[in-house]
């Protein structure tokens, strides 16, 4: 594959050197000479002096011909706009950007960009697995919009002792698995009955996440007499 | 008109100056508290909010979401561009305005959809214009001199 990384910082070094080393065709654009000469010495003839955000710059290096362009300088904007030229302007099938800041999440993939990594989100989301109280864990972010979650059902939810068919779940969401408090996994049908414990893996979409965890953890609404 | 403005340099200070004389309500943001004593008169009546416009809490702070209006004009391209598309597609302001240097950037962002000004392609328009301007004054110039002497 052609795989072109925008930002020779220490991301991008790391990338670039671990997919050298898989035998991918590499090449980092960099802005700071220094850094240029850096990957030079150390991983052979794949550095260009520039930015990666000029479309003049992505015409000479072949955006064109790219399998995957990452972005991963440490500002947002021009993570954003790198990808965004090479994805209107050259077609490159996948852009994948770094986020420094986890708010952009949500407009970068409204703005087409696939896949979005955030170092921020990534230790949050180990935390929130030694987190006990946390009731939605994002596992995986899928192409598309989607993303597979982990959800714990607590006591005292609507859901406990409800068939899966009778949650209401936000559209576009399926529950794959469940691991019940005993540890037991298994593959639900639309009669399973949930329980306090169960720990339910699904796949949403990422707007729906909150929503979806509402459907499993909400206590029932109070009754009015 | 509710106005925000992303960048309080030069541009963004006359605009602001004029919109807020106009009788708009305006919000000029800068990541640069100091921007705000340079260039914007002492009888601007408008907010000043100090922070970043690809911030979506600062945005807000500054009154994005009741907005008719946002516009970008820092010295950065690419940071006119997201706070623009924040605006647009995440606030659904209805005009956003992006200042983009680069001729190139500002074609490929017109093409999504963007309202897009180059200073670049503009200026260089206006002073070749204005060259041409020159050239067919200093032509017409030696027929039209003597015409008041030959009338008089």
């Amino acid at each position: 594959m052609y795989i072109i990384i925008v930002g020779g910082g220490k991301v991008g070094y790391y990338l670039a050197k671990e997919l050298v080393e898989a035998d991918h065709e590499v090449l980092v654009i960099e802005l700071d000479p220094v850094r240029c000469a850096e990957i030079t010495e150390t991983l052979g003839d794949i550095a260009l002096r520039g930015d990666g955000c000029e479309v003049a710059i992505q015409e000479k290096i072949g955006s064109g011909r790219a399998d995957l362009f990452l972005a991963v300088t440490g500002d947002d904007e021009d993570n954003l706009v790198a990808c965004q030229v090479a994805r209107h302007i050259f077609n490159v099938p996948r852009t994948v950007a770094r986020i420094n800041d986890p708010k952009n999440e949500l407009i970068f993939r409204k703005l087409g960009i696939d896949l979005t990594v955030s170092a921020t989100s990534a230790i949050m989301a180990h935390i929130e697995q030694e987190l006990p109280s946390h009731p939605l864990i994002p596992l995986l972010q899928l192409r598309s919009g989607f993303e597979i979650v982990e959800v714990k059902v607590p006591e005292g939810a609507a859901a406990v002792d409800m068939p899966i068919k009778d949650v209401r779940l936000p559209n576009q969401s399926l529950i794959w698995g469940i691991v019940d408090a005993d540890g037991n996994p298994k593959a639900p049908t639309a009669d399973t009955i949930l329980h306090a414990g169960d720990e339910v893996v699904a796949v949403t979409r990422l707007e729906s996440e909150e929503a979806f965890r509402n459907a499993l953890t909400a206590p029932p609404p109070e009754r009015s007499f | 008109m509710k106005v925000v403005i992303m960048g309080c340099g030069r541009v963004g200070s006359e605009l602001a100056k004029t919109l807020d004389e106009e009788g708009h309500q305006v919000s000029i943001m800068d990541i640069n508290a100091h921007q705000f004593t340079r260039f914007l008169p002492e009888t601007f009546s408008g907010r000043k909010i100090t922070g970043n416009g690809i911030d979506q809490d600062a945005l807000r702070r500054a009154g994005i979401e009741e907005a008719d209006a946002f516009v970008a004009v820092t010295p950065g391209d690419n940071r006119n561009v997201m706070a623009c598309q924040i605006a647009k597609h995440i606030f659904d302001v209805e005009r956003v305005v992006c200042r983009i240097y680069d001729p190139i950037r500002e074609e490929m962002y017109h093409g999504l959809g963007l309202r897009t000004i180059s200073p670049t392609k503009v200026g260089a328009r206006l002073i070749r214009e204005a060259l041409d301007a020159e050239e067919t004054e200093t032509a017409a110039e030696p027929e039209n001199a003597p015409a008041p002497e030959t009338a008089g």
